[in-house]
């Protein structure tokens, strides 16, 4: 399955890939309109400091603990994706205490969790944060 | 090969899609004393919060049972197992071979005696659906509830009905609220924000006698209710599996396979005991993930499959009133406490391991700190210092985080 | 201020609109341009800070962003230009000389522009490259005088003049690490390997991760001697004597001690910290006799094996001074003409010496086919080779292959700002700073720079087919395929070929 990989020698900490996925899940066309003024809550975050940087994001685990931990069903895995039911989800945040990885995290109002689904969820196509990068420090890979 | 399960929550199903991902043709029967299809108990808090509804509180879709050729039997009860004879004698008076059988029965809500119990009208304990929409139904704008627990199960239900009734009153013997999983200066940050909202605690008490539409606690007071629920405590469910000679504790004892020490049979969830290693021994851990996955785990056994689950710590999400706690391991160690208006956050570390934590109000990438303890990395071997002030993998050495995000291998 | 303050040359526009305040820009700038405004909540930029590298241009999510230049003005004087006000005003506040990166950039001839290519009609037919073959090989070095058979008749090769295999005329022109960046050297390095051609190391030494792409590398001999060793010379495929550089001929150059640092330090072999200055002329080679001794000095270092190639800029008395280069025992004369880039020149220089490699080429070319000795030497010209036309051209006018350094350089990201010598290239090329150097990842830099090369050599086919050559051999020095246009009789004469129309 292609996963999205992260090579921090290359990630230049210019948060990009935040922006390009806070707009590809925003539902709007337009980046201006979906991003100007708001407060942006990417599903991919960058840790950096000491000059390195780096993008995380969902592993799309073989054995998810998010998945099997839910308390509600809303995770699932689909075609080796995790994708979370946000109708489903009622924000008691069990995955955010098992994820080991910290990359599943409340969505804007709290009230529901988000996280990667490598954009098969919105029109993206391929996952957003992997196009808008800069310098291959993320890739979307079969390996 | 013939699967028997009996009970129909987390560790059942996770048992069915444990046989599932190696057998996919064995029969697999699902006993289940509810009339219900799968769903999560713990939601009935946000079912009457309205966070939730019936059709969205199934756990798995409609077509779960029949997608993994599963017979579930609804609204009957398992009233004996025959080990000699392989089979589960129902309260219908038919019977289920099994050649393979998963105990996963639960827990049930403990009472203690208490005077004047039997004159309450109104009192509902707060496990399942049917209990929460028994609840929903007694109490209405002028009740006065009065919840006896401050544990997790009393709270969500307060944090349940808050809006939906005048009075709420919780009382508990203990002299802090939530004493399983917080320690007092959490419990103290976590009972005011709920008093906030106009919950009224009296702790370090208990009821003396009820009288009508009254409760006297033994510190002198009296609290006045229409509505009484009962949280004090659960206990495992583990007749059926004593009575065959299940070794049973607290709970069934099982291994990391989640075997019992009867041939082909097995106990997961609630009513089982896993091996905490935060602890270093065998205990009940009921909680929802811990039961999906010993059950998962019996079910790869039962099927022929190799699965262990050896990494069980106590752990909990939880929140009250958009404030959220997250907690794991034990608490005994050395403490890392950092404390704001809004937020707490306690590190218990030992014998160079995170052994466990509590975080109140800020609870972002809280697995970082669960998987420390969970995989027992050495703290030697991450950067401590960065990773306690907030949970990164920037704390992990270059190498490391290329297995974690680079797809290095390990 | 006062009487030194200088109105920023360009302003950075801001369309607010559409800005979104991700502060991509403020992190992307090496120059520290960008700032965001907490108490306002909106990105600031300091215009006398731009370079404009369109750096944050490029990264932009939102097109926000774009660089004018400044419509401030003094007043309006052909001969008292604002640039030529300006700098008065600076070196009269600093009393130092005014230093410059890139080539060239004064308005004047471009000769490549004046040429035009031929192509076949009726007479004599045009190839189509795609469905027959088209030779784009070459070898540079000296050919044999004689073919030589042995008793069977057959050809004998094993005494042939080393000779480096071109499978484009294309070769990555001398760029030292120190004034790149490591991962654009590696970028070169891969690229060349890719596509059968040569990078040049420049005179900062091979760093000893490239010794891998040996094979594919010239390395340079130059005035200051930096990172040369037996196993340096014995690494490349072919040496280069650089003598001069098309950019600042007649001076040397100066790398500061700031940038000696680490892995240039270890690989120019000399202290970090010390400033690497390369004299103006080789100190040991006032004549051609005396670099005839060094051509032969490398060549026993090297046992006869590798081609050694001598490089200058080209001056007045080019064609004269190649004459001695092909008689010095040198295989190649590489040709750097006045646009040639730089690092860091001084600005007088780079904007006042040598000549175009149009007439410096036409000219060599000439003159070694008059002394009849132009087969002793290949020519390689380089100083803005800017598409596939220009390399037809110079092939006609009688080069063998061309350098490219700008034009790679574009490959790689630069946006030609002109401002290397600062060391703050945001692009990631021309900087040792390990933040900046990490904005070139190789993957992409190498692909882009085969990307070019690639196309070129396409485009190159498909001109050469046109005329109804299949060979690029067959073209070079074929004078006939050229026609000038607007170019007097002196410059027609020196360029060798007629005017359009005729």
């Amino acid at each position: 399955m292609k996963r999205v990989y992260v090579n921090e020698k290359w990630c230049l900490g210019c948060h990009l890939c935040e922006y390009n996925c806070a707009f590809a899940n925003s539902g709007c066309d337009d980046m201006v309109k979906a991003l100007k003024d708001v407060q942006i809550y990417p599903r991919i975050q960058i840790e950096q400091g000491n000059g390195i940087n780096f993008a995380v994001n969902c592993r799309h685990c073989e054995e998810p603990l998010c998945v099997k931990s839910c308390i509600t069903g809303a995770l699932s895995v689909q075609d080796g994706v995790i994708h979370v039911d946000q109708d489903k989800c009622v924000g008691c945040y069990t995955c955010i205490l098992v994820c080991p990885y910290g990359a599943v995290m409340p969505g804007p109002t709290g009230g529901v969790v988000q996280k990667c689904e490598l954009c098969t969820n919105n029109s993206s196509g391929e996952p957003a944060c992997v196009k808008g990068c800069p310098n291959r420090a993320i890739v979307f890979e079969e390996r | 090969m013939n699967y028997v399960i009996i009970g129909n929550s987390a560790a059942a199903v996770g048992c069915v899609e444990g046989i599932r991902s190696i057998d996919k043709t064995g029969s697999i029967t699902v006993i289940s004393d509810e009339p219900h299809h799968v769903y999560s108990r713990p939601l009935i808090s946000y079912l009457l919060y309205g966070k939730t509804d019936r059709e969205k509180m199934k756990y798995r879709p409609d077509d779960f049972y029949e997608k993994n050729s599963v017979t579930a039997l609804f609204g009957v009860t398992a009233e004996k197992v025959d080990y000699e004879a392989k089979k589960v004698v129902l309260n219908n008076g038919s019977s289920v071979a099994f050649d393979k059988l998963l105990f996963a029965t639960g827990s049930s809500p403990f009472v203690p005696p208490m005077e004047g119990l039997d004159t309450v009208p109104k009192k509902f304990s707060f496990m399942k659906l049917d209990d929460a929409m028994a609840l929903e139904e007694a109490i209405g704008p002028q009740s006065r509830v009065l919840i006896v627990g401050a544990g997790l199960i009393g709270l969500k239900c307060a944090e349940g009905i808050r809006g939906k009734v005048r009075e709420l009153t919780v009382v508990d013997l203990a002299p802090r609220i939530l004493p399983s999983i917080l320690d007092e200066e959490g419990s103290d940050m976590v009972q005011k924000h709920i008093e906030k909202q106009g919950i009224t605690f009296h702790l370090g008490t208990s009821v003396a006698r009820f009288g009508a539409e009254k409760a006297e606690l033994k510190n002198g007071e009296t609290v006045e209710f229409d509505v009484l629920v009962l949280a004090v405590g659960v206990r495992p469910n583990t007749a059926l599996a004593a009575e065959i000679g299940c070794k049973v504790n607290r709970g069934i004892v099982s291994d990391e396979h989640c075997r019992t020490n009867l041939d082909g049979i097995y106990a997961a969830g609630d009513c089982s005991e896993s091996y905490d290693i935060t602890e270093d021994q065998y205990r009940v851990l009921a909680l929802w993930p811990n039961a999906y996955m010993q059950g998962e785990t019996a079910g790869i056994d039962m099927a022929g499959g190799n699965q262990l689950y050896d990494k069980a710590i106590p752990m909990n999400a939880i929140g009250f009133f958009d404030l959220h706690v997250i907690t794991a391991g034990s608490y005994a160690g050395e403490a890392y406490v950092t404390r704001t208006e809004d937020t707490y956050k306690k590190l218990i570390t030992k014998d160079n391991l995170l052994k466990g934590f509590i975080l109140i109000g800020e609870i972002a990438r809280a697995g970082i700190y669960t998987s420390l303890i969970r995989e027992k990395t050495p703290l030697d071997t991450v950067d401590f210092e960065l990773i306690r002030e907030r949970p990164q993998l920037m704390a992990f050495a270059a190498p490391e985080r290329a297995v974690k995000l680079g797809g290095a291998k390990a | 201020m006062g009487i030194d303050y200088l109105s920023p040359d360009y302003e950075v526009v801001r369309n607010p609109q559409r800005c979104i305040a991700c502060r991509v820009c403020e992190r992307q700038c090496a120059n520290e341009v960008h700032s965001y405004d907490s108490e306002w909540k909106v990105m600031k930029s300091d215009d006398s800070k731009c370079v404009n590298c369109h750096r944050c241009v490029a990264l932009c999510p939102t097109h926000a962003l774009k660089i004018v230049k400044t419509d401030d003005t003094f007043k309006i004087n052909a001969n008292w230009t604002n640039e030529a006000i300006g700098e008065v005003f600076r070196q009269a506040g600093t009393g130092g000389m005014l230093l410059s990166s890139m080539g060239n950039p004064q308005p004047y001839p471009i000769y490549w522009d004046k040429i035009l290519i031929n192509a076949s009609q009726v007479t004599n037919p045009s190839i189509d490259p795609l469905r027959e073959p088209m030779e784009t090989r070459t070898f540079l070095g000296k050919r044999p005088e004689k073919l030589e058979r042995d008793a069977d008749g057959s050809l004998v090769t094993d005494n042939l003049p080393p000779n480096l295999e071109l499978s484009v005329p294309v070769l990555f022109s001398a760029m030292s690490y120190g004034s790149i960046s490591y991962n654009a050297h590696e970028s070169l390095a891969r690229a060349a390997r890719e596509l059968g051609t040569y990078y040049n190391t420049g005179e900062g030494g091979l760093h000893e991760d490239f010794y891998q792409y040996g094979p594919h590398t010239i390395v340079q001999v130059a005035s200051g001697r930096f990172g040369v060793h037996k196993d340096y010379l014995e690494a490349g495929a072919a040496i280069e004597i650089k003598i001069g550089q098309g950019a600042k001929p007649g001076i040397g150059g100066h790398l500061p001690g700031e940038k000696i640092v680490g892995d240039v330090s270890r690989t120019r072999m000399i202290p970090e910290g010390s400033d690497a200055i390369s004299p103006a002329p080789h100190h040991d080679i006032y004549s051609i006799e005396d670099l005839r001794q060094l051509v032969y000095s490398l060549k026993e270092a090297t046992n006869y094996k590798k081609p050694i190639i001598v490089k200058i800029a080209a001056v007045h008395n080019v064609a004269a001074i190649a004459s001695g280069i092909a008689r010095s025992g040198a295989d190649i004369i590489a040709i750097d003409g006045y646009r040639g880039g730089t690092g860091a020149a001084p600005t007088r220089i780079r904007d006042n010496v040598g000549i175009p490699i149009e007439l410096a080429l036409a000219a060599v070319d000439e003159r070694l086919r008059q002394e009849r000795i132009r087969n002793n030497v290949s020519i390689v010209v380089g100083g803005s080779i800017r598409n596939s036309a220009d390399i037809v051209k110079a092939i006609a006018l009688g080069a063998d292959a061309v350098y490219i350094g700008t034009a790679a350089l574009l490959a790689l990201g630069c946006h030609l700002c002109r401002t290397c010598q600062s060391g703050k290239c945001n692009w990631g090329i021309a900087t040792q700073r390990p933040d900046l150097v990490k904005r070139l990842n190789p993957d992409i830099g190498s692909k882009r720079l085969v990307n070019l090369v690639s196309a070129w050599q396409h485009e190159i086919m498909e001109m050469m087919g046109g005329m109804g050559i299949n060979s690029i051999e067959a073209l070079r020095g074929n004078r006939l395929m050229l026609r000038g246009v607007g170019l007097n009789e002196k410059e027609l004469e020196i360029l060798g070929i007629k005017h359009a129309g005729e």
